[in-house]
């Protein structure tokens, strides 16, 4: 893991002091909120429904026990003892004292941590593939060049006051696991015919009220030219982004109004334009100096199969149902990537108390290489575990309620906080999660519906990300009563897709019987159990699924 | 309203011509970009300095011919959210090389005169109190940069290195 030198460090620190003043000179009356506002956002300070609400970031999703124990220590020391990981890989305190945060930037700087740019119209949290490293589809570790990107973006002068946020994600692997289409930017790092190893370029893409699947603006640009066309990129949006009406600011809507072309024309244009000392070209033993903080972890020489998990899973059913659902293939043979799921019945999506944060942090430093992701799931990841190990993991985290064998499945869902927590929500996110678990709670039924992808926002600003859910929800407001329209068809991976409306919305208390009445009619249109629902809803269409949907009288 | 230039506040003796209003005989004067470059030959004939004033919508690119004329560029933030100023900045410095002064005006504030130095900003109108104080400490807020810019400070990327091999 990256780790801060004597630079990164007097920046964090410096952030924090400079964020103290400002909280004081608020206090005081000296600088008013409207002044105030931009401030705090870029310190991932937000104004929410009943409290101050404090973004962390948790650059590419990557995290140490260190790390973890002390966003533990701030949510019982500053919050009410829990957390909430998002779907942007960081974790979000929903209770805090505004004058108290000066004093939690200080304590995550202490972890080499920051709130930095974690809200704001400027480049946001660099988020990752929460395989990186450990997947056996990656080309390349794509974590360097977050980082470098972090850096670069850190305090851009240049680009923190665009007009609208800007959410970059990287992925080095075949299968998308960080919806890099779904981005401002998208990074997919490719080969280029000389097998030059650079990235495709991917703009425009994102949710909220107008979602679209970003375009290829680039087919390839080489590592040395990286920043220098971002720069291009964000120039053209900074320049030339809608600044007259915040729902049009974000630079999908630019790029789609100007048209995929003309945009790549204009970035194309400034590109060439940029002299030699405009350039962003970083030394090249710089690029090896952060490189080599993600150099691969010293794995075993280990049996691809393991004896002691072989044994332990043929002896519980519980943990051989958990450890075919949660764990993912790793690139080493005698090593496994696991899968913490953060949505156990009944509980907020992405919840965790500071006990399971601190569980967490034992195992993994533990069993785990010291080693722990966020993914945009909204779970956690044990990137590299042994197999002889999976057994004591698996019993360690049953110990700690972590150990839900649903990743991937129907109740491992996405949502938003909703309207329990949120000023801009139409509708409550959580319970209705919570009552589509419970329609899934038997796990023979749902193990038997396999990958399901289900998504809710409390509102069309989409944090909960309903395009791109195999069945996506959204809630809406309707004369004061809570109405939820339901989607299908989107997904987030390589073959990104916006899902379609089916039709009128439904009532809270309609959406889980509903979502049974889908699933079951799913069951018997599949060509085989190995069909996922994704696949027969793009070989039968919506027609069947729309008729079970709305099929209650 | 405080005039600083490098920090320091100075008498401002400059005044914007709106557009379609005479040209007082004397004195210094900034004009629109769009007024420039359709009047800027009898501008330049005047004996007295000439300047521009940009709106954040303006191409820099098109002052390429005369920046050495030029005794003064104001770049106009008119909310101070509106970020468009920071990419004229630079392209007007590093791109274009532009050595005269250069000013942010509209709506300048404490926690963006770092940002307006960094993008190579020498002169700001300030409306404060202590105008010189409150730029001291808001502009040494940050001891190191990340990225190259028009200040010419060297960067973290490259200071972790000087001196090694």
């Amino acid at each position: 893991m990256y780790r801060y030198d004597e630079f990164d460090e007097t920046l964090v620190r410096e952030r924090a002091k400079q964020f103290r003043g400002q909280v004081e000179r608020r206090l005081a009356g000296e600088l008013l909120e409207e002044n105030f506002k931009p401030l705090r956002l870029q310190n991932g300070v937000y104004l929410q429904l009943h409290a101050y609400m404090l973004r962390v970031a948790i650059p590419y999703g990557q995290l140490d026990s260190a790390k973890m124990r002390q966003l533990a220590m701030i949510a019982d020391r500053y919050d009410k003892g829990y957390g909430h990981f998002t779907t942007r890989q960081n974790i979000q305190y929903n209770w805090i004292a505004l004058a108290d945060i000066p004093d939690v930037l200080d304590a995550l700087a202490d972890v080499e941590m920051h709130a930095i740019q974690t809200s704001g119209n400027c480049i946001r949290n660099v988020t990752s593939d929460h395989l990186a490293g450990a997947a056996v589809d990656e080309l390349e570790d794509p974590r360097p060049w977050c980082e470098i990107i972090r850096q670069w973006s850190t305090f851009h002068p240049e680009f923190s006051h665009l007009p609208r946020k800007f959410k970059i994600a990287v992925t080095g692997a075949v299968a998308d696991r960080a919806a890099v289409r779904l981005h401002d930017i998208g990074l997919h790092m490719k080969t280029d015919d000389a097998g030059e190893v650079g990235f495709e370029v991917i703009v425009g893409g994102g949710m909220g009220r107008t979602p679209y699947v970003g375009h290829t603006i680039r087919e390839w640009v080489s590592k040395q030219d990286l920043l220098s066309y971002l720069e291009a990129n964000m120039r053209v949006y900074n320049r030339h982004g809608r600044r007259d009406n915040k729902y049009k600011a974000r630079i999908k809507i630019l790029v789609n109004e100007l048209g995929p072309d003309e945009y790549r024309r204009q970035v194309d244009e400034e590109f060439d334009a940029q002299t030699s000392w405009e350039k962003v070209i970083l030394p090249a033993e710089e690029i090896a100096r952060i490189k080599a903080y993600f150099a691969p972890p010293e794995f075993e020489t280990l049996p691809a199969t393991s004896r002691t998990f072989e044994t332990a899973r043929a002896a519980d059913r519980g943990l051989a149902r958990w450890a075919r659902i949660n764990l993912r293939p790793h690139r080493i043979a005698g090593y496994t990537a696991v899968h913490i799921s953060l949505k156990p019945q009944g509980v907020a999506p992405g919840d965790a108390t500071s006990d399971q944060m601190r569980a967490a942090a034992d195992i993994a430093e533990r069993y785990g290489m010291d080693d722990i992701r966020v993914a945009h799931e909204q779970d956690l990841v044990l990137a590299h575990v042994k197999l002889d190990d999976v057994p004591a993991v698996y019993s360690a985290l049953a110990a700690a309620g972590l150990a839900s064998a649903n990743a991937g499945l129907v109740t491992d869902l996405i949502a938003c906080p909703g309207l329990d927590y949120c000023n801009l929500a139409n509708a409550r996110s959580i319970s209705l999660a919570n009552e589509i678990q419970a329609a899934f709670a038997d796990p023979e039924v749902e193990d038997d519906v396999g990958t399901l992808h289900v998504n809710i926002s409390g509102c069309i600003n989409a944090c909960g990300h309903h395009h791109v859910g195999h069945i996506g929800v959204l809630g809406v407001d309707k004369k004061g009563e809570e109405f939820y329209q339901i989607l299908f068809g989107g997904r987030a991976d390589e073959h990104a897709a916006i899902g379609e409306i089916a039709g009128p919305g439904l009532k809270h208390e309609e959406v889980a019987p509903a979502f049974k009445r889908v699933v079951d009619r799913y069951l018997e249109l599949r060509s085989s159990q190995a069909e996922k629902f994704i696949d027969t809803l793009a070989r039968v269409g919506q027609a069947p699924f729309k008729e079970a949907l709305y099929a209650s009288a | 309203m405080p005039l600083l230039k490098d920090g320091r506040e100075v008498d401002n003796v400059w005044a914007h011509a709106e557009d379609g209003h005479e040209l007082s005989p004397g004195g210094c004067i900034t004009v629109s970009l769009g007024r420039f470059l359709s009047e800027h030959d009898v501008l330049l004939a005047r004996n007295e300095a000439i300047g521009v004033r940009l709106a954040p919508s303006d191409d820099p690119g098109l002052l390429k011919e005369h920046l050495d004329r030029l005794h003064v560029i104001e770049v106009m933030f008119p909310k101070y959210t509106d970020g468009r100023g920071y990419s004229i900045a630079q392209l007007l410095r590093r791109r274009l090389g532009y050595k005269g002064e250069m000013r942010a005006v509209g709506h300048v504030l404490r926690d963006q005169l770092g940002y307006m130095k960094r993008a190579g900003f020498d002169a700001m109108m300030f409306d404060s109190a202590n105008a010189e104080d409150i730029y001291a400490e808001a502009t040494a807020e940050l001891s190191e940069v990340y990225q190259a810019t028009a200040d010419g400070r060297e960067t973290v990327f490259v200071k972790r290195h000087r001196g090694r091999a």
